[in-house]
């Protein structure tokens, strides 16, 4: 389809892409945190970064919100180098521990963070409604538990509309069925065209994310769907595939560079090279 | 600049102020109260006829220096935790202009400032019978002033404190001097050169010559304003340094 040839084209070029990074490397002081990554992320997606605590995840999603000076390389966000001004009304982003101020209410705090984007009450309902704190929204941040602390953090981003939304380990702290909404929820957003980057370290989540990008000591193992990770791990359980797949890594390491991942893009019916690039 | 974006951070700024009873009791009460001891501290000094009250002076200069006081210790703590919990970061990431932020801050510490020079300084004319030249509504602007100069320095200091035992310790290094030099204890004129050469360019000073002014003029006059064009001077010049001390990206 021709369709496909140019949304490839396109996502080489970076300018389809949501996000596209060439070769980009993240040093926090003279310590290397990001390695040269190269992948592109297709627009209106859920995708999983995974990895181990401590494998560049924070880092990766910081450079893609703008906080993160990158040292090397590329990194387009919508179609601009992150960081620029104008993609701060379109990016947002949700940190692992809650950035809310515990000693205003739930609404006084979805309120400011709308107020940055000149977003008004009806916004701050809903907001506050995708996340089921509706009926806590008179109650102090402070007052709350841990998971409902990390919806209103959550609120807080979505009363933005953002177009690219990066959550970082948004699912921590919540009981199964709250996790479950809130999975229906990106869903949805994804559905609607929203753009969704979710870092998570629990393998069980990888399988409700269209693609995942696998990330280990700042080098991307792979990007693959949820159905590839079991196939090249050997296993139904992506925990197990995951492992599978960090120590056929780690037996590649010492010997050679590790091999180029090539996987079968889903969507395009393209053969696309991903993977870990020295 | 965005005027809604600076409001809506002065609303936050003071409703996260009004969820802290005590420290709305202590902003406003305790200069009430230490302008109290200072009263009855002189209370019993024998005076030659036609000098003024050592209160008249000392308590005038309390006025100004609380607020300044005050608002540095508060400012510096907010703003680090706002550094700290990473709301700054998140508020970093979004369109809001970093003057905005700043500014939202001054304007809602002024606020709070406002409120409470006016507690004290209706509490020295009114019952401890302050007698000065000046009007009272002028010894209320300085003080003002003031606080925002205490806000802009805590705003700036934060940057340099990695946690709230590390901001207090900044007190000592950049609230005291300025007391001590500001002409209270010793009169300016009367110290020597090197420090006379230091308070000439502290902000505090310009703020306690303002004061005397106001003490021996019943109308405002030309120094008056010249002081209070410097100190608002001095504030927005730290408030741009502390704009810079907040990065979008780090390193």
């Amino acid at each position: 389809m021709s369709h496909s040839a140019a949304s490839l084209t396109m996502t080489r070029s970076g300018g389809d892409a949501a996000i596209a990074a060439a070769a980009l490397t993240v040093k926090l002081g003279r310590q290397p945190v990001l390695h040269a990554l190269d992948f592109t992320l297709p627009p209106g997606r859920i995708t999983g970064l995974l990895g181990p605590s401590g494998s560049g995840k924070t880092t990766l999603m910081r450079a893609i919100v703008g906080a993160q000076r990158i040292s090397a390389g590329t990194l387009t966000v919508l179609g601009l180098p992150a960081g620029t001004p104008s993609l701060r009304r379109q990016v947002g982003y949700v940190t692992q521990s809650p950035s809310v101020y515990p000693d205003l209410t739930v609404q006084a705090n979805v309120r400011y963070f709308g107020a940055m984007h000149r977003k008004g009450k009806a916004d701050v309902a809903e907001a506050i409604a995708a996340v089921g704190l509706g009926p806590l929204g008179r109650r102090k941040a402070a007052d709350l538990s841990g998971g409902q602390l990390n919806r209103v953090s959550l609120a807080c981003a979505l009363v933005a509309h953002p177009r690219l939304l990066v959550l970082d380990e948004p699912t921590v702290g919540l009981d199964p069925v709250l996790r479950a909404d809130l999975w229906d929820r990106f869903r949805a957003m994804a559905e609607a065209g929203t753009t969704l980057l979710v870092s998570s370290h629990v393998m069980e989540e990888a399988s409700r994310c269209e693609t995942l990008l696998l990330l280990r000591e700042g080098r991307l193992l792979s990007q693959l769907t949820p159905a590839e990770l079991s196939q090249r791990g050997h296993s139904s359980n992506l925990e197990q595939a995951f492992l599978a797949i960090i120590r056929e890594q780690e037996a590649y390491d010492g010997v050679s560079p590790p091999a180029q991942a090539s996987t079968r893009s889903r969507d395009t019916g393209v053969t696309k090279q991903h993977g870990s690039v020295r | 600049m965005d005027v809604r974006m600076m409001l809506a951070t002065a609303r936050r700024v003071l409703s996260q102020l009004r969820h802290d009873h005590r420290s709305i009791a202590m902003i406003l009460v305790v200069p009430a109260l230490l302008l109290t001891a200072v009263y009855f501290l002189y209370e019993n000094e024998t005076l030659p006829p036609g000098m003024p009250r050592t209160f008249d002076r000392v308590g005038l200069m309390m006025l100004a220096i609380f607020p300044f006081v005050v608002m540095f210790l508060v400012t510096s703590i907010t703003m680090l935790r706002e550094r700290t919990s990473g709301t700054l970061e998140r508020l970093l990431t979004t369109p809001v202009h970093k003057a905005d932020l700043l500014f939202g801050y001054g304007i809602a510490f002024s606020l709070m400032a406002a409120l409470q020079s006016l507690v004290a300084t209706a509490m020295a004319y009114w019952v401890f019978g302050l007698d000065i030249a000046g009007a009272p509504g002028y010894v209320v602007l300085i003080a003002v002033i003031n606080a925002v100069l205490g806000v802009a320095l805590g705003l700036f200091c934060s940057a340099f404190a990695r946690t709230e035992f590390q901001a207090v310790q900044f007190m000592p290094v950049v609230v005291v001097p300025q007391i001590l030099l500001c002409g209270l204890f010793v009169a300016r004129d009367r110290m020597n050169d090197v420090l006379e050469a230091i308070s000439n360019v502290l902000p505090l000073t310009f703020s306690v010559d303002a004061l005397q002014e106001i003490a021996a003029h019943a109308e405002a006059t030309e120094r008056l304003w010249q002081d209070a064009g410097i100190m608002a001077a001095i504030s927005l010049g730290v408030l741009i340094l502390a704009a810079l001390t907040l990065r979008r990206r780090t390193a």
